[in-house]
C-alpha cells in the first residue's frame, strides 16, 4: 500500500480478527473503510482501508472497533 | 479478664462462642463478616469489639449470601477469615461455598445449629448434619466438618479449622449448637502453634513482576471440570486419610458403644459413667471430624461390641454413616432427640434395656 | 500489509492498551462488551493501575474478564460480585478494585449486594453493561428489558402488569448517602465512547482519592439476542433507550465524607 499524497494517516485492520461488526465502516468520517469481500480464518468477510488517500488518522475507527483490530498511524 | 490478656495456662470461665473468636484470633485471623442470627450473635458481637483494635476488620453485612462473597473475596486475597452464622443463615451460605470449594478457596465457617426446618427454633439441634457433611451446595465437594463438645474444643478446632482449611484450600466449618454455644466452662488459652501455616503462592495481590493470576470455579475448555473434580476428589480423600479425628471414650471392654457427636457425646459421657457404676460395660466413639468421618474405627468397634449405640439430637442422619461402615447392622441401634437435649438418665435407660437389664 | 512505522507515518497513534490482553474474545461481532473491556484497560494503563488492580467478574458473558484484561481476577458467584470486592477491598484497602457486570447479574440477582455495597460507601468502581437482556444464556428477560420487547421469557414483548418496569440503577444508586459517582453513558458513537471514557476516568479517581463508590452504568448492544445487525443494534440504543435511560452524571461527590 502506497503513501498516498493528501491522506495524513494510516490504518492497519487485523483481518483475521475482524468479526465484520461493520461498526467503523460508518464511524469514519471520511468514509476510508468498506466491508471487504475475502473471508477470514473465522469466516466473517473482513473490514478493509479502502481509500488511505482521505484518512487523516484521527484514530475514530480504532475507537470504535469493539475487537481493537485496528492500529494508526499519522 | 479477657482471654485475650491471660497466661497461656491459666483456666478462664468462658462463652462457647466466646471461646470460638479466642481461637479464631490466636490463630491470626483478623477478618470477620457476619449477620445477626440467634444463638452465635454473641461471636459477631465479640468481633465488632475486638477486631479493629487488632487492626482486624468487622463489617456486618446485609445477607449471609453478601456474607459469604465477602468472604470469598477476603480469602482470595490470602487472609485468614471467618464467619459464622446459624442453619437458616449456612443454607443462603451454600451456593458460595460451592464456589469456594471449586477456586480452592480456604475460610472457616462456624455454624451454631438451632432446630429446623425452616424457621424452627431455637433450641439446639443437630440436624444440620446432612448439609454440613454431604456438601451442603451444588457439584460433588465436601467441607472439614469439625464437631466440638466443650468450650476448650470451640477454641482449639477452630484454630485447628484454620489450619486446616489453608492446608488444603478449601472451606472448614465448626458444626456447633446452641448449647455448646451458649453454655459457659472454664478453660485454657493454649498458644496457637504457627509451625503449621503455610504459604498462599495463589493469593491476589495484584500482579507486580507476575503474570496476572485468577482465582475461578468455571472451568469450560475441554475435559477441564471433569479433571478438575478429580482433583477435588484427590483432595478428600487425602482429607480423609491423613485428618480423621475421633475420641475414644471408656471404650476399653466395653460392650456397648455410643456413637454420638458435640453435645449429644457430651450428655453421653456422663451416662456411660452412671452405666459403668452399675456394672454394665459402655464406652463411646466421640467422631471430632464429621468429615473425614471414622469409618475405620466404626467398623472395628462395630466387629468388638454387641451394640452400637448412635444418639443424635435429630430423627436419624449419622446413623446412616454408621451403617455405611459396618454390615453388621442388627448391632446398630439409634436414639434419636430431634431439637432437644438428651437427658443422661434417658441414656442410662436405653444403656440398660440394651445390656438386658430391667429399667 | 505494510509494516509500521514506514517512513510518513510512524507515528502510532492508536493501539492496543496495555492492559487489554492480546487476544480475539469470544463477543459476538459488534458487542459492546468489547468497547468496554478496551475503555476499562485504557483506564486502568492511564492511571498505572495494572499490577495493583484486581478485578472481580461476574457470570455472565463478561465473565471472561480474565481472560481479556491483563490483572489479577477473582470470580464471583452471580450478582455478588459488589459482596466479593468488598471482601477484597476490606483485605487489601491499597488495592485497585473494579467489578465489571451486567444487567442480570447486578439489576436482578445482585440488587442487594450493589445497593448495599454503595450504602457503605465501599471504596470500589463497578462497570455495569446494560443491554437489556440476559446474554449468555440465550436471550431472556432481564430487569432492565424494555417495555414491549421481545425476549425468549417475554415472547409477546414485556408488559408491565405481569413483568413490572425497566430498572434505572445509576439513578437508584445516586440516591443512596455512600454513593459518591453514579453515572450512565453509552458507546454507540465515537462522541459518547469519549464521554464514557471520561466517566470510567472520573469513577476511577473516585476511587483512587477515597471518595467511596462508584459506578458507571453502559447502555450496550446485544445485537445477537436483539436480533438485530450491530448498527442497527446502535440505533436502538440511540433511540428508545437513551430515552428511558437518560445519559448523564446523577451524582458526583466533591469531597470525600470525613469522619
Amino acid at each position: 500500500m502506497e503513501d498516498s499524497v493528501t491522506a495524513t494517516g494510516r490504518i492497519e485492520i487485523d483481518f483475521e480478527r475482524c468479526k465484520a461488526c461493520e461498526l467503523c465502516v460508518p464511524a469514519c468520517p471520511t468514509e476510508c473503510i468498506g466491508m471487504g469481500t475475502s473471508i477470514n480464518r473465522q469466516g466473517y468477510a473482513s473490514a478493509v482501508f479502502e481509500r488511505p488517500d482521505d484518512c487523516t488518522g484521527c484514530a475514530i475507527c480504532a475507537e470504535t472497533c469493539p475487537d481493537a483490530c485496528i492500529l494508526v498511524w499519522r | 479478664m479477657s482471654a485475650l490478656a491471660a497466661s497461656p495456662s491459666k483456666r478462664i470461665l468462658t462463652k462457647g462462642n466466646e471461646a470460638i473468636c479466642l481461637g479464631a484470633v490466636a490463630a491470626g485471623c483478623r477478618h470477620y463478616y457476619g449477620y445477626p442470627i440467634t444463638p452465635q450473635n454473641d461471636i459477631p458481637e465479640y468481633m465488632a469489639a475486638h477486631l479493629p483494635a487488632l487492626g482486624g476488620t468487622f463489617l456486618q453485612a446485609e445477607s449471609e449470601v453478601a456474607t459469604i462473597n465477602i468472604i470469598l473475596g477476603t480469602s482470595a486475597s490470602g487472609k485468614r477469615v471467618m464467619t459464622s452464622s446459624s442453619g437458616p443463615g449456612i443454607s443462603l451460605m451454600q451456593e458460595g461455598l460451592s464456589y469456594m470449594a471449586g477456586s480452592e478457596l480456604p475460610a472457616v465457617i462456624v455454624n451454631i445449629s438451632r432446630s429446623g426446618p425452616g424457621l424452627g427454633g431455637i433450641a439446639p439441634s443437630q440436624g444440620d448434619y446432612f448439609q454440613a457433611v454431604k456438601g451442603g451446595g451444588h457439584g460433588g465437594y465436601r467441607l472439614i466438618v469439625l464437631a466440638p463438645h466443650s468450650v476448650q474444643e470451640m477454641y482449639t478446632l477452630t484454630m485447628l479449622a484454620f489450619d486446616l482449611a489453608d492446608k488444603y484450600r478449601t472451606p472448614a466449618m465448626i458444626l456447633g449448637d446452641a448449647v455448646v454455644g451458649q453454655m459457659k466452662e472454664p478453660f485454657v488459652a493454649s498458644p496457637y502453634d504457627p509451625a503449621s501455616t503455610v504459604e498462599k503462592p495463589w493469593a491476589l495481590t495484584g500482579c507486580v513482576g507476575r503474570e496476572r493470576r485468577n482465582l475461578k470455579s468455571l472451568h469450560l475448555k475441554d475435559n477441564a471440570i471433569e479433571v478438575h473434580n478429580w482433583k477435588l476428589h484427590e483432595k478428600y480423600e487425602r482429607i480423609r486419610k491423613d485428618e480423621t479425628r475421633a475420641e475414644s471414650y471408656m471404650l476399653d471392654g466395653a460392650t456397648i458403644a455410643i456413637v454420638a457427636f458435640g453435645t449429644a457425646a457430651r450428655v453421653s459421657k456422663t451416662a456411660i459413667q452412671w452405666a459403668r457404676k452399675e456394672g454394665i460395660a459402655a464406652g463411646m466413639l466421640r467422631p471430632i471430624t464429621l468429615f473425614p468421618f471414622p469409618e475405620r474405627e466404626v467398623f472395628e468397634l462395630a466387629r468388638t461390641v454387641d451394640v452400637l449405640l448412635v444418639i443424635e439430637m435429630n430423627t436419624g442422619q449419622m446413623v446412616e454413616d454408621v451403617r455405611q461402615c459396618t454390615s453388621l447392622h442388627d448391632r446398630i441401634a439409634f436414639l434419636g432427640k430431634p431439637c432437644v437435649m438428651p437427658t443422661p438418665e434417658e441414656i442410662l435407660e436405653r444403656i440398660r434395656l440394651l445390656a438386658g437389664r430391667k429399667g | 500489509m505494510s509494516a509500521p512505522g514506514k517512513v510518513g507515518f510512524s507515528k502510532a497513534v492508536y493501539t492496543r492498551p496495555r492492559s487489554l490482553v492480546d487476544v480475539k474474545s469470544h463477543f459476538c461481532p459488534g458487542c459492546h462488551h468489547g468497547t468496554i473491556h478496551k475503555i476499562v484497560a485504557e483506564c486502568i494503563d492511564r492511571y498505572d493501575l495494572r499490577e495493583k488492580t484486581i478485578g472481580v467478574a461476574c457470570v455472565g458473558c463478561s465473565v471472561f474478564l480474565y481472560d481479556y484484561i491483563d490483572v489479577d481476577v477473582v470470580e464471583s458467584p452471580h450478582g455478588r460480585a459488589p459482596a466479593v470486592a468488598t471482601g477484597v477491598k476490606r483485605a487489601q484497602p491499597d488495592k485497585f478494585v473494579f467489578t465489571y457486570q451486567g444487567d442480570g447479574d447486578l439489576a436482578a440477582i445482585g440488587t442487594s449486594e450493589v445497593i448495599h455495597a454503595a450504602n457503605r460507601g465501599e471504596n470500589l468502581s463497578v462497570i455495569f453493561v446494560n443491554n437489556t437482556t440476559y446474554g449468555m444464556t440465550g436471550g431472556q428477560m432481564a430487569p432492565t428489558t424494555m417495555l414491549g420487547q421481545k425476549t425468549s421469557t417475554t415472547p409477546y414483548g414485556r408488559d408491565f402488569r405481569s413483568d413490572g418496569y425497566p430498572i434505572r440503577m445509576a439513578e437508584l444508586l445516586s440516591g443512596l448517602e455512600g454513593t459518591a459517582y453514579s453515572a450512565r453513558v453509552a458507546v454507540s458513537t465515537p462522541a459518547q465512547i469519549r464521554k464514557a471514557k471520561e466517566s470510567v476516568r472520573k469513577a476511577f479517581e473516585m476511587q483512587i482519592s477515597g471518595m467511596g463508590f462508584s459506578i458507571v452504568e453502559f447502555l450496550s448492544t446485544c445485537p445477537t439476542n436483539w436480533g438485530m445487525k450491530p448498527l442497527d443494534a446502535q440505533k436502538r440504543v440511540l433511540g428508545e433507550m437513551s430515552e428511558y435511560f437518560p445519559l448523564g452524571v446523577f451524582k458526583e461527590r466533591k469531597q470525600a465524607d470525613v469522619a
